[in-house]
């Protein structure tokens, strides 16, 4: 009997690395990738490299893969779990995936090793968008939502945009992305709750005069709803466009389904948009928060 | 070279395969080529502009997912203006799916849905996150008998009914269904779930109670499918856990004509072209030239019915 053979079940027209691609012309597709590490960056985060075929490697900056993560426990975990892609290496064929240990699908994808395979469906979403009027941007991340503004960087090196980057975490070795940051020629500001200097007014000051200084033709943000509202305000005050990467729990990823609604608020009035399909990246001063 | 073509009523479909509605969008066109489908399912579609239900709309579970959704969409209006041209783009029929609070605008709606590029009007009349007191009609087969007459004398396109595995008795509902004029079947809709969170005592969903969705589902499903087969003289749609080519087999050998699938598209974007080329390759492998021969093919002749089944169909 193969009636429960999990070999034959979900994952057969997926493409392989090297293997025959079906729907070259499409910008979506699933992919079974080949693991080639997943380290430990510090106690919290890991960061997973695959190797997959070359449509994969189209995403950009605030894209996401959704990916089909193991079970961490023998459960089943019934849901893809959507990812912002952290780095995309071309000449590599690699893709990686930067990411903080907390859920089950991420507990499950940290069990996986060199050799493994890894079914991920992408690349998905609207990512960052850079206006060619744009000099200096503005990045501020805490947290995981680093790891979904760090590709940014490399975009904005790609145009010639000057990058200050603003890195909050809870303590100074949680802070992630700066070397991704500094190697792209982004000026790095580290922050931190041990010594207070991520308090909500010190950033404030922080982006006051990186206004002041003529370095912030943009904002960008992901991962703290208190700095969005904090990137709202001083938006709305002196006229600075942004943009937010949001998440929400996802079931299709397509566009199918609207479970990855948020609430956003357009001319006064609320709405809701789907995370998956109208983002992840929106418009910095339509969004609610979260 | 295998027959994968089935017929239900008048129309053909190309293979048994279909999203079930709710599950699908023609934005799955961005990964698979839909002209491959049997069919194509639109998202349920009600009068007017919906939001839908509150955030969080999904939870997992211990043995698949649950969902409420609200059935959120622009109202019929954008609905034939934009969607409808969406689908008309791609080869297969296309089945409009429809839900109302009352029996006269589900009539009225099912009258407006019949334009040349609709092919099948399937009415919702069971989605288990509506407001109970209306639109579930298909709880009971008295609800079910009355809706489903007034769609069927408001159009001429087939109309399916989409029915409630929360019903007490699927088998008279169904009856009633197909004595008011429904062209098929759908069986069944999501199961009527809770979660509640222990860490912080809340339902887990922002609407309270979803519909459970799961390959958990489909031996209960293809119990419903048997039963409701056996009694009707209409073709039986099959909705509930297929995630792999077997499962479509297994639902045809109930009875089912063909199957509708949820869970799998979401889990695999690629899942529905998939189990299409298994089941040819199934049935090529064991020398089966037409897939209808499946259906309705379970030898179980010579089994007596347990009793426990017998009392479900009032015998």
């Amino acid at each position: 009997m193969n009636d429960l053979a999990p070999d034959r079940k979900y994952t057969n027209a997926a493409i392989p690395v090297g293997g025959v691609d079906p729907h070259p012309d499409k910008p979506t597709g699933e992919f079974i990738t080949d693991v080639v590490s997943n380290d430990w960056v510090n106690d919290e985060y890991k960061l997973l490299v695959v190797r997959a075929a070359e449509r994969a490697l189209t995403a950009y900056a605030g894209q996401f893969y959704h990916l089909l993560c193991p079970s961490p426990d023998g459960a089943e975990v019934w849901m893809r779990r959507p990812m912002s892609i952290y780095k995309v290496d071309v000449a590599a064929g690699c893709l990686e995936f930067l990411y903080k240990c907390e859920g089950r699908g991420t507990q499950g994808m940290a069990t996986l090793e060199a050799g493994d395979t890894f079914n991920i469906a992408g690349p998905l979403g609207i990512g960052f968008s850079l206006d060619p009027a744009w000099k200096n941007i503005v990045v501020l991340g805490r947290g995981v939502g680093l790891a979904t503004l760090a590709p940014l960087s490399q975009l904005a090196a790609e145009k010639g945009v000057g990058v200050t980057a603003i890195l909050s975490a809870r303590k100074s070795d949680l802070v992630m992305s700066q070397d991704l940051f500094q190697e792209l020629g982004a000026t790095t500001i580290t922050v931190v709750d041990e010594d207070g200097s991520s308090a909500v007014e010190n950033v404030e000051d922080i982006l006051e005069k990186l206004i002041a200084d003529g370095k912030a033709d943009a904002f960008f943000t992901c991962g703290s709803s208190r700095l969005l509202k904090l990137m709202q305000n001083l938006g709305k005050k002196h006229d600075v466009p942004g943009q937010v990467a949001m998440e929400q729990i996802m079931v299709c990823g397509i566009g199918a389904c609207y479970v990855c609604m948020r609430t956003f608020e357009i001319n006064g009035e609320k709405t809701l948009k789907r995370v998956c399909r109208e983002g992840p990246v929106f418009n910095m001063q339509e969004a609610v928060g979260w | 070279m295998v027959d994968l073509s089935v017929k239900i009523g008048d129309l053909t479909f190309q293979n048994p395969i279909q999203p079930a509605s709710g599950a699908f969008s023609w934005e799955y066109n961005e990964v698979i080529d839909l002209n491959r489908l049997g069919a194509l399912v639109a998202k349920t579609i009600c009068r007017e502009p919906r939001l839908g239900n509150p955030t969080p709309r999904m939870a997992e579970t211990e043995a698949g997912i649950i969902q409420s959704i609200g059935l959120p969409g622009k109202g019929i209006d954008y609905f034939l203006e934009n969607i409808v041209p969406e689908y008309a783009k791609f080869e297969p029929p296309l089945v409009v799916s429809v839900s109302s609070e009352s029996a006269e605008d589900f009539a009225a709606l099912a009258r407006e849905l019949s334009v040349p590029d609709v092919d099948v009007i399937e009415c919702n009349i069971s989605c288990p996150t509506r407001n109970s007191t209306g639109g579930n009609f298909a709880m009971q087969e008295d609800h079910t008998k009355m809706v489903m007459e007034g769609i069927r004398a408001a159009t001429d396109k087939p109309v399916w009914a989409k029915l409630s595995p929360n019903a007490g008795d699927l088998v008279s509902v169904a009856l009633a269904a197909e004595e008011a004029g429904a062209d098929a079947l759908v069986i069944a809709n999501t199961f009527l779930s809770l979660k509640i969170r222990t860490d912080n005592f809340r339902p887990a969903l922002g609407n309270k109670f979803g519909g459970m969705v799961s390959p958990a589902l489909k031996p209960i499903v293809l119990r419903m499918v048997y039963q409701v087969a056996k009694e009707v003289n209409i073709p039986v749609i099959g909705v509930g856990g297929v995630t792999k080519a077997e499962d479509v087999v297994e639902y045809m050998l109930a009875g089912a004509h063909a199957v509708g699938i949820g869970y799998a598209g979401f889990r695999n974007p690629t899942a529905l072209t998939t189990i299409i080329d298994d089941l040819e390759a199934w049935c090529d492998e064991r020398g089966i030239e037409k897939v209808t021969d499946l259906i309705g093919a379970v030898k179980d002749d010579d089994m007596e019915m347990d009793p426990l089944v017998a009392a479900s169909h009032g015998v």
